[in-house]
């Protein structure tokens, strides 16, 4: 499902003399439907780096990332966006939405963007969102407002709420309570169960040893490391 | 030459000539406004200057012309422009509607129907129907030129939104052979449905410097909604000197006690009236 | 599937000084495209050759018109391009006076459109802008009341009723949030971002605020001195940008 080739990335800060910064180079591992792959490796290692890449969120310089038949280090937007609406979910570590909107919305909105009714998506959201514990009380409130776990939370819900055949997590047990730490590694393995490739950067080793299939050191893939 | 050192009609026969080029395409182009070389007219603005240009470049020796104001031969207006033209063009003049030739008018059309040898020739102050909508005049010219009349409708959804009916009472926008929207000048709205005439009818506005006609027999529909159709309403009064009941009527206060009463506009028409029933 | 527009090597100059030059992009149904850059880089001068407000030196500019498919809308006849503007297109301004008729109540505001293209039933056009008002969050009860009575927030959304009566395709936007107060902002992009999925509309967005186009665009178009400069995903050119410039802008902008 997720096939990563010899990829390579380097930042090049225009602002600071131009200087070039290699952060990744001839990475490549594959991720089969059903498969958790861990990545690993010290902080700074380029983890995150490479779950954005495999995301479309930074462009990489070399090297190429196949999902569900998608190039994504040369398809067009529009390719992406579809991939990302309909193939390729993305729970990060931020929740980022518009203000003003209500918690229920933001948890239904990747299930309205692919024009399921309005009526079953919002179902969803609410049977997602009391999974994880969310006060009803607050459903209608938006989650800008919400403490750190329930942001964290309400992320998931919506990281969740479509069943994407792959999906990218971003250290999805963070400030998670054991309660809703349990909750969440239930939802990977469901969505694992369901056939979906997971790549998932855990420091819960825990949580790492019970939903990871296999584990990719990314300090491999560092330049010069080699 | 009419016996006083005038021009006949008072205008040098090339000014005539540029007017008559105008009132040529105005006919041509019904609704359309033309713009002309409007002259200064020993007379202010407002008084019907363009009116009077193009009446003078309409006469000719054997016409007999008959101006009203508001209805009425005996108004000030209407006095001053008839002599003007007793004594620069000589014609004979009347009062009689039936007899006329040619008849300048402000504010209103006459009852009696017109007929094929008549020319009606109104006093526009502003022939722009869109003016006060969109105060760019290249803007509306260009609304003209690709029949974007949707703002027009928007006035008179205004007048329902704040009135409960179309509240426009003169000057009632209308749409010429199916094309151009045009402001019939400020007539009451109950003289709309005589704009479809057997007459040639000429507008002419002096400070706008513009000319549009209606040619005899052109369709000329007042707009409104298909909810709210148009609906050339009248004071609810007979004519208390001739007991009209279809004509238009002006209301008189009569004393300082606040009595009045309604007679016809058409001066002409009510006394007419008058004269058959004696 | 059909490009819903597509721009060809659009260039603008002023004299011998350059508006936009050279610029080609493709925009697909149901997607928004935010154009950022700083106040000269030529973002205002391209939305309003786009729009058919100022006629461009060179270039095209492709619909898929309803009717005919793909169109050059520059190559239109006047009366087509106006026809264009009130029905399949839609343009909200800045400024909400730019945009509304400021001595014409909010339902004849929203009804004019409907109007323009031929409504002749009272009732109708005034359930229709009823039904608007309420879509964009206004009271029925101002349905009477003049915009110049309503605050910045509320003229702005009589801006997007009175824009999206008719069902248009393509909407083009400048700075639609600009000189509203944050909660205010907030607001109109979930109001705009709701309309846009509801409607399937497409968008072109010009604005140089990037925490706007990071909620609002699908994909952003960074323009510097008339040139587009960089394009992508919009999440991808702001966390990940490629040109010197953009990386400049970027990093200059107060984490949103």
């Amino acid at each position: 499902m997720i096939h990563v080739e010899n990829l390579a990335k380097s930042f090049t800060l225009h602002t600071q003399g131009s200087a070039v910064i290699p952060v990744i180079a001839g990475a490549g591992f594959t991720v089969a439907p059903g498969e958790c792959v861990a990545l690993t490796g010290e902080s700074g290692a380029g983890k995150s780096t490479v779950l954005r890449i495999l995301y479309g969120n930074y462009l990489a310089q070399g090297g190429s990332v196949r999902i569900g038949g998608v190039d994504i280090t040369r398809a067009e937007p529009r390719e992406i966006l579809r991939l990302r609406r309909e193939t390729l979910g993305y729970v990060s570590q931020f929740l980022r939405v518009v203000p003003r909107v209500p918690t229920l919305e933001v948890v239904a909105e990747p299930l309205l963007a692919l024009g399921r009714p309005e009526a079953e998506a919002l179902d969803r959201a609410r049977e997602l969102l009391a999974r994880l514990r969310i006060p009803e009380r607050l459903w209608s409130l938006s989650p800008t407002t919400f403490s750190g776990g329930e942001q964290q939370r309400v992320n998931i819900a919506r990281g969740f709420a479509h069943a994407y055949p792959a999906l990218l997590l971003d250290e999805p047990t963070a400030s998670l309570d054991a309660v809703n730490r349990e909750t969440v590694l239930e939802l990977i393995e469901e969505a694992k169960a369901g056939g979906a490739a997971i790549v998932g950067i855990f420091h819960d080793l825990a949580a790492r040893a019970r939903v990871a299939d296999r584990e990719v050191d990314v300090s491999a893939f560092t330049p010069g490391a080699a | 030459m009419s016996g006083t050192d005038y021009n006949f009609a008072y205008l040098d026969e090339q000014t005539k000539r540029m007017i008559r080029r105008a009132i040529l395409k105005g006919v041509a182009v019904p609704g359309y406004q033309v713009p002309f070389a409007s002259r200064e007219m020993p007379m202010p603005y407002g008084w019907g200057t363009g009116g009077v240009q193009v009446t003078a470049a309409c006469l000719v020796p054997e016409d007999r012309l008959k101006v009203i104001d508001q209805g009425a031969d005996d108004t000030t207006n209407a006095v001053s422009i008839r002599k003007f033209f007793q004594k620069t063009a000589g014609v004979a003049v009347t009062e009689r509607t039936a007899e006329a030739t040619v008849i300048q008018t402000r504010h209103r059309i006459p009852e009696l129907p017109l007929t094929e040898d008549q020319i009606l020739v109104y006093q526009v102050p502003i022939p722009e129907p869109l003016r006060f909508l969109e105060p760019s005049e290249v803007e509306t010219r260009k609304m003209h030129a690709l029949e974007d009349y949707g703002l027009m409708h928007v006035k008179l959804y205004e007048d329902i939104a704040r009135h409960g009916e179309i509240a426009t009472a003169y000057a009632y926008p209308v749409k010429v052979e199916g094309r151009y929207v045009m402001d019939p000048s400020p007539i009451p709205k109950f003289d709309n449905p005589k704009l479809e005439s057997a007459a040639l009818q000429l507008f002419g506005a002096g400070r706008e410097q513009r000319i549009y006609a209606v040619p005899p027999y052109t369709r000329v529909v007042s707009l409104d909604f298909e909810d709210h159709p148009f609906d050339p309403s009248k004071a609810a009064h007979p004519c208390a000197l001739c007991g009209a009941e279809d004509s238009y009527l002006d209301e008189v206060i009569v004393d300082d006690a606040g009595g009045r009463m309604f007679v016809c506009s058409d001066t002409d028409y009510c006394a007419g009236r008058r004269e058959a029933a004696a | 599937m059909t490009p819903l527009l597509e721009v060809r090597g659009l260039t603008k100059a002023y004299g011998g000084r350059i508006g936009c030059a050279e610029v080609s992009f493709t925009l697909w149904p149901g997607e928004v495209l935010g154009i950022v850059g700083e106040s000269g880089s030529g973002k205002s001068t391209l939305l309003n050759c786009l729009a058919g407000h100022l006629a461009p030196d060179a270039g095209q500019v492709i619909f898929d018109t309803r009717g005919e498919g793909p169109r050059d809308v520059l190559a239109m006849t006047e009366p087509e391009r106006r026809m264009l503007g009130r029905t399949d297109w839609a343009f909200v301004h800045q400024n909400p006076r730019d945009g509304l008729r400021m001595r014409i109540s909010a339902g004849g505001n929203v009804g004019e459109r409907l109007m323009a293209v031929g409504a002749r039933h009272y009732g109708e056009i005034r359930a229709q802008a009823a039904d608007w008002l309420a879509r964009v969050e206004i009271a029925e009860g101002r349905i009477d009341d003049r915009p110049s009575a309503f605050s910045g927030g509320m003229q702005q959304r009589l801006q997007i009723a009175r824009n999206l009566v008719t069902g248009p395709r393509l909407v083009f936007m400048d700075e639609p949030t600009g000189g509203l107060d944050v909660s205010v902002q907030a607001r109109l992009l979930d109001l705009i971002r709701g309309l846009v999925r509801r409607m399937g509309l497409s968008a072109i967005v010009v604005t140089h605020d990037l925490a706007v186009v990071r909620l609002l665009a699908d994909r952003l178009m960074v323009m510097k001195d008339g040139r587009v400069i960089e394009t992508g995903l919009t999440d991808q050119v702001l966390d990940d940008p490629q040109a010197p410039y953009t990386q400049l802008l970027v990093s200059s902008v107060l984490q949103a």
